[in-house]
C-alpha cells in the first residue's frame, strides 16, 4: 500500500505572548503514516492534541518540530517548511479537509459552496454543481436549502454542506474532523458509505471520531495520541 | 498556473526623514493571489501599499512586476509615463472613499468608459455596452448609468469604483481599507462581490485592511505590520488560528465577538 502522507517526529507548542510568554506544549514526537485505501483514526481523549495534529497537516497550524512528508504531485514535499503558495497547491490538489464547523461566507449558496473546491480544481462551474446536487441529495439536505447560505442552517446541515465540499473532489488525502458530530443515524450511515467509498477508490483517509459506532465502521487502524504526549518523549 | 510571480519585492523601506514608513518588506506574489497587509494605523500598510503602486517612491529596495510580454520590469525605473500607462490599464486601485478614485461629477456610465478610452477604445456603442456590463457585474440597475456618483450611496460608490478599475481586465489590483466607512451590511456584500469577482476574474491583490475579518474573507496570504516591519506573515487562516508573533496574538485577541 502507498503512504502518501508520513509524519515524523513533529512537535507543536503554543506560545501565550499575551500572558507572559507561557509555553503550552500540545504534542511531541508525533510519528506515523498513512496509508491509501485505508481510514486511520486519532484516538485519545479530548484535549490530547487530536485536532491539532490534523489542522498541522492541513497547514492551518503552525509545526515547531519535525516533518510532514507529502507526495504531492510527482514529488514529495515536506509540509512542515513549506511556503504559504506550495501548502495552497496541496490543499487544492492532495489534501482536503473536513473542518468540525463550516466556517460561512455570506451571500454564498450552499450549492455553491460545495461546488467550489471542484472549481478551484478547473471543473467547469455547472458540472461542479451538478456534482454537488447528487452529493447534496445524498446527503438529504432539502432541496430547497440549496440555493440559500448556510450562515442560517442548523448545525446538521451545515455539517452536511461541510461534509459534501471535503467528498467532492477526488484528493489523494482526506481528512476529517469530527464530520459525524452533529447527525442523525440516517446521515451517519450516508457518510460511513462515502467514506468506505473513498477507501474503495484509493483515498487515504485520516479522522477524529468520538462517536464509537462510526469508529468502528470506518476505522482499520487506531493511533492512540495519548502517545504523543510532550512529556513521554523520553520513554 | 505560471511559475513566475507577478511582483517581486525586495527589501523595500521608506523613511520620512527620521521617521519609519516602512522597513525592509519583501514578498512576491503570483497571478490569483490575494495579499492582505494588516495592523494598525501607523503601521505602514498604507506607505507600503503606496509605494507598490508607485504612488510614493521608496527610500531604498526594489519592485519588479511582471509585464504581459513576461519580461520583469523594475517599477522605481520606469518613466512617469509608463507608470501611468501601468496604473491606467494593468493595475487598479481602489481607494478608502471612493470620491478619491472616482471623478464625482460625470456619470457613472462615463467614470467606467474613461478607462476603456484610456486602453484605446473608440467605439461609443461597445464602450457603452461594456459600462453596462460591468455596472450589473457590480449590482448597479442600468437606470443608473447616467447618475452621477455624487447621486450615489457611500456603497453603491464604492461598487462603482470597483467597476471603474476592474474593466479593463487589470492583473493586479490594490485596494486601500475598501470595506472601511461603510455599514456592516453593505460591507458583507461588497466583500462577497470582491470575492466573486477576484476569483472569476483571476486577480492578484493587495489589499490593506485593518479589519481581520474581511483579510480571512479575501485573502489567502497575510502580512502583519507594526511599526514599518512585517512582523508575521504566512497564510491567512494559519496567521488567524495560530498566530505566533506577539502582535498578531494582541490583534487576533482583540477581535470582538458576536
Amino acid at each position: 500500500m502507498p503512504t502518501p502522507l508520513v509524519v515524523s517526529d513533529v512537535a507543536k507548542s503554543f506560545t501565550m505572548h499575551l500572558r507572559d510568554g507561557i509555553k503550552l506544549p500540545v504534542v511531541a514526537g508525533v510519528s506515523f503514516s498513512i496509508k491509501a485505501g485505508e481510514c486511520t483514526v486519532l484516538g485519545g481523549p479530548s484535549g490530547a492534541g487530536k485536532s491539532s495534529i490534523l489542522k498541522m497537516l492541513y497547514g492551518n497550524y503552525a509545526v515547531d518540530e519535525g516533518q510532514i512528508i507529502v507526495k504531492h504531485e510527482d514529488g514529495l514535499v515536506d509540509l512542515a517548511h513549506a511556503s504559504p503558495r506550495t501548502v495552497l497547491a496541496i490543499r487544492r490538489q492532495t489534501i482536503g479537509y473536513v473542518s468540525q464547523f463550516l466556517r460561512t461566507v455570506p451571500r454564498v449558496s450552499a450549492l455553491d459552496v460545495v461546488a467550489e473546491p471542484l472549481v478551484e480544481r478547473g471543473e467547469e462551474r455547472e458540472a461542479a454543481r451538478g456534482k454537488a446536487r447528487a452529493l447534496l441529495a445524498r446527503l438529504n439536505l432539502p432541496e430547497k436549502l440549496w440555493a440559500l447560505p448556510p450562515a442560517t442552517f442548523s448545525g446538521g446541515e451545515q455539517q452536511r454542506v461541510n461534509i459534501a465540499r471535503g467528498f467532492i473532489t477526488g484528493h489523494p488525502i482526506l481528512l476529517l474532523d469530527e464530520p459525524t458530530a452533529s447527525l442523525d443515524a440516517t446521515n451517519r450511515d450516508v457518510v460511513i458509505e462515502l467514506i468506505a467509498a473513498k477507501k474503495a477508490a484509493g483515498v487515504a483517509l485520516l479522522g477524529i471520531f468520538h462517536d464509537h459506532e462510526v469508529r468502528e465502521a470506518v476505522a482499520d487502524r487506531v493511533i492512540d495520541v495519548t502517545a504523543f504526549a510532550p512529556g513521554k518523549l523520553a520513554a | 498556473m505560471t511559475d513566475e510571480p507577478l511582483l517581486r519585492v525586495s527589501a523595500l523601506s521608506k523613511f520620512y526623514g527620521s521617521r519609519v514608513g516602512c522597513d525592509n518588506v519583501s514578498f512576491d506574489l503570483w497571478p490569483g493571489e490575494v495579499l492582505a497587509v494588516v495592523g494598525e494605523s501607523g503601521s505602514g500598510k498604507t506607505t507600503l501599499l503606496n509605494c507598490l503602486s508607485t504612488r510614493l517612491l521608496p527610500s531604498s529596495g526594489t519592485a519588479s512586476y511582471r509585464m504581459r510580454d513576461g519580461q520583469f520590469r523594475e517599477l522605481y525605473r520606469m518613466s512617469e509615463a509608463e507608470r501611468r500607462f501601468l496604473m491606467r490599464t494593468d493595475w487598479g486601485f481602489v481607494h478608502q472613499n471612493p470620491a478619491d478614485g472616482l471623478r464625482m461629477t460625470v456619470s457613472a456610465g462615463a467614470n467606467v468608459g474613461e478607462r476603456l478610452m484610456a486602453v484605446g477604445d473608440r467605439h461609443y456603442g461597445k464602450i457603452r455596452a461594456t459600462a453596462v456590463d460591468w455596472l450589473s457585474r457590480v449590482e448597479i440597475e442600468e437606470d443608473r448609468i447616467d447618475d452621477e456618483p455624487r447621486a450615489f450611496s457611500g456603497g453603491m460608490r464604492q461598487r462603482l469604483q470597483i467597476a471603474r478599475n476592474l474593466v479593463t481586465g487589470p492583473r493586479l489590483v490594490f485596494m486601500d481599507e475598501p470595506t472601511g466607512g461603510l455599514d456592516v451590511s453593505v460591507q458583507a456584500r461588497l466583500l462577497d462581490l470582491l470575492r466573486g469577482l477576484v476569483t472569476d476574474l483571476g486577480l492578484a491583490a493587495i489589499v490593506v485592511t485593518h479589519d481581520l475579518a474581511v483579510a480571512r474573507l479575501l485573502s489567502q496570504r497575510m502580512m502583519v505590520m507594526k511599526d514599518g516591519r512585517v512582523v508575521e506573515s504566512g497564510l491567512t487562516d494559519r496567521v488567524l488560528d495560530d498566530p505566533r508573533a506577539p502582535y498578531t496574538q494582541l490583534l487576533v485577541s482583540s477581535i470582538l465577538q458576536v
